[in-house]
């Protein structure tokens, strides 16, 4: 067996793979199908500082590969979480992790204060790619000035672990790694989903609510794996690498073209038990190809 | 209630007509228990089109023999490759998902399943679960025409069977909230399933008669289980997910203009 621990920033893992905000619940919608604490990281869903009821239903649109998304946040805030989710998820032998989001700088920084508290929560993942909320969310992440801007305030008040997720809805993605890196990000995640459409022709109508919403799914993954390759090489600090990862060998797809670790999403919510399968089918490569540990192919990509 | 990821076999894929197929499904493992109103989360294979499982009604549940039975409308490519599947192969479920319809509080209650299209399919369920328990049924299903008139048969081991088509090929010409049943008896109890337009309708009826009534919903999902938030209602409480708070609804609780 090989080794799986990882470092990410100030994170200790005991694998590299984690799982995607809004796509896990707070870890417990999966314990009947699986043992969670085996899953080295947990991104528990989008919390913001006040609670939001989320966008009008339909939120949802099935694509080739991969699926819309428009759920814009729902989540009951940043004190319901502490007060009522927080208790049951400390005690999950692994790193639970906030990720956090906010319409404004102060309701980001408000609310990191507040996470900065509690001692057994080992770092939070700051959303500033939320494609799904009218305001803030993503129009932070798709400028360098705002994105340094909002890392800079957060890092002030939360000492912990902090993973910045990118948005790819921008021009050239490494700019924003680097700007945040700049401001003491710990590390980066990347991609949050790519802003798409989906059409009903017979009805001449929009099928999400909201227009327009979140790709993600396998279809994303070129997209994912090329924008993490350049981030890697655009920044010292982890990348985590995540879009469309079905299975172990996409994980260790994203672990070549630079990833400290990786994140998988959509992928949940057809085999609730994926995350198990990727953790030991790159135990499996690593052995098949005489790795002796799982940093060993950490952008081992030959070109 | 514990839920399960398990590969069931297909012991039966009968065509009831160009629209709906019946599945037989025979655990390896013995059946968990279930509740009439839980639906399964169905792998697709072999679709390329398809992408996320497919919520389907449980139809009926036979522990004696370990099968579950699935009634599904072909409405696309997911479906329609869900329809083709061959006696011996295996279908993928997540399951027990959801709530279920609540029992009648008195034994001589009087009840009324109102189902339409292939709404009708946790009704079977319920029915076969609510004579078990000793309480007696009417059934009220509505179709376009004859052929959309389902199970018939098997509804009628469970209680007294009443329909409506659109078209006049079978029972009361008309819709289900047109039949003259609903004029001449009151009802303690109303579970209904089946197209929104008409679910509404019946929620209309039995506001105003100040019935009781539960409705089961069906929105479209990417987990099932909680976890993605898509498919949430509008309640009294908020947006909440049809897959974990529902999908049984009592009418009370949700914000329809009825």
């Amino acid at each position: 067996m090989a080794n799986l621990n990882i470092n990410i920033g100030k994170l200790q893992l005991k694998n590299p793979v984690m799982t995607a905000s809004g796509t896990f619940g707070y870890g417990t919608e999966y314990s009947d199908f699986i043992d969670i604490s085996r899953i080295g990281g947990i991104i528990v869903k989008g919390t913001t500082l006040r609670s939001r009821q989320g966008n009008a239903y339909p939120r949802m649109a099935e694509t080739p590969s991969g699926m819309l998304n428009a759920v814009g946040l729902q989540n009951k805030g940043v004190d319901y979480f502490i007060n009522h989710i927080y208790p049951t998820v400390k005690v999950i032998d692994t790193n639970v992790i906030v990720n956090l989001s906010g319409s404004t700088l102060e309701d980001y920084i408000e609310a990191a204060e507040m996470l900065n508290d509690l001692d057994k929560l080992p770092g939070i993942e700051l959303n500033i790619s939320c494609p799904n909320v009218k305001e803030g969310g993503m129009a932070f992440g798709i400028s360098c000035l705002s994105a340094a801007e909002v890392v800079r305030e957060v890092r002030r008040v939360y000492k912990n672990d902090l993973m910045v997720k990118l948005s790819p809805n921008v021009t050239d993605i490494s700019e924003i790694a680097r700007a945040v890196e700049a401001e003491g990000a710990d590390s980066v995640s990347l991609i949050n989903t790519l802003l798409g459409m989906a059409i009903d022709s017979e009805k001449r109508k929009p099928i999400l609510s909201t227009i327009t919403g979140g790709l993600s799914g396998p279809a994303v993954k070129p997209i994912a794996l090329r924008m993490v390759w350049e981030v890697a090489k655009a920044v010292k600090i982890p990348v985590v690498g995540m879009g469309g990862i079905m299975n172990a060998a996409d994980a260790i797809e994203f672990m070549l073209a630079g990833a400290s670790g990786v994140q998988i999403g959509t992928a949940n919510f057809i085999d609730p038990t994926v995350t198990i399968k990727v953790i030991d089918g790159i135990d499996e490569y690593l052995n098949r190809h005489g790795y002796s540990s799982v940093i060993d192919i950490i952008g081992a990509l030959e070109v | 209630m514990k839920k399960f990821m398990l590969d069931l076999i297909v012991t039966k894929n009968e065509t009831l007509n160009d629209q709906y197929s019946l599945l037989i499904l025979k655990s390896p493992e013995k059946l968990p228990e279930m509740f009439p109103g839980q639906f399964a989360e169905v792998r697709v294979d072999n679709s390329p089109t398809t992408f996320l499982r497919r919520p389907i009604s449980i139809n009926y549940i036979d522990y004696e023999t370990n099968e579950l039975w699935l009634l599904i409308q072909i409405v696309g490519e997911g479906t329609l490759k869900m329809c083709q599947v061959k006696v011996g192969e295996t279908l993928n479920l997540l399951f027990p998902l959801g709530n279920s319809f609540s029992l009648p509080n008195q034994k001589n209650a009087k009840l009324l399943l109102i189902g339409g299209g292939v709404g009708i399919a946790p009704l079977l369920f319920l029915g076969a679960y609510l004579k078990d328990k000793d309480f007696e049924c009417n059934f009220l299903l509505g179709g376009r025409s004859k052929d959309n008139l389902l199970q018939l048969r098997e509804f009628e081991q469970f209680g007294n069977v009443f329909t409506t088509t659109e078209d006049g090929s079978h029972g009361e010409r008309g819709f289900v909230t047109q039949h003259s049943l609903l004029k001449d008896s009151n009802f303690d109890y109303i579970y209904t399933c089946g197209p929104t337009p008409m679910m509404k309708a019946v929620a209309s009826y039995a506001a105003k008669t100040n019935t009781f009534c539960e409705v089961s919903l069906e929105n479209t999902m990417a987990c099932g289980f909680g976890a993605c938030l898509c498919c949430v209602t509008d309640t009294t409480e908020g947006h909440v997910c049809v897959c974990t708070e529902g999908p049984v609804f009592n009418i009370t609780k949700l914000k329809w203009q009825i």
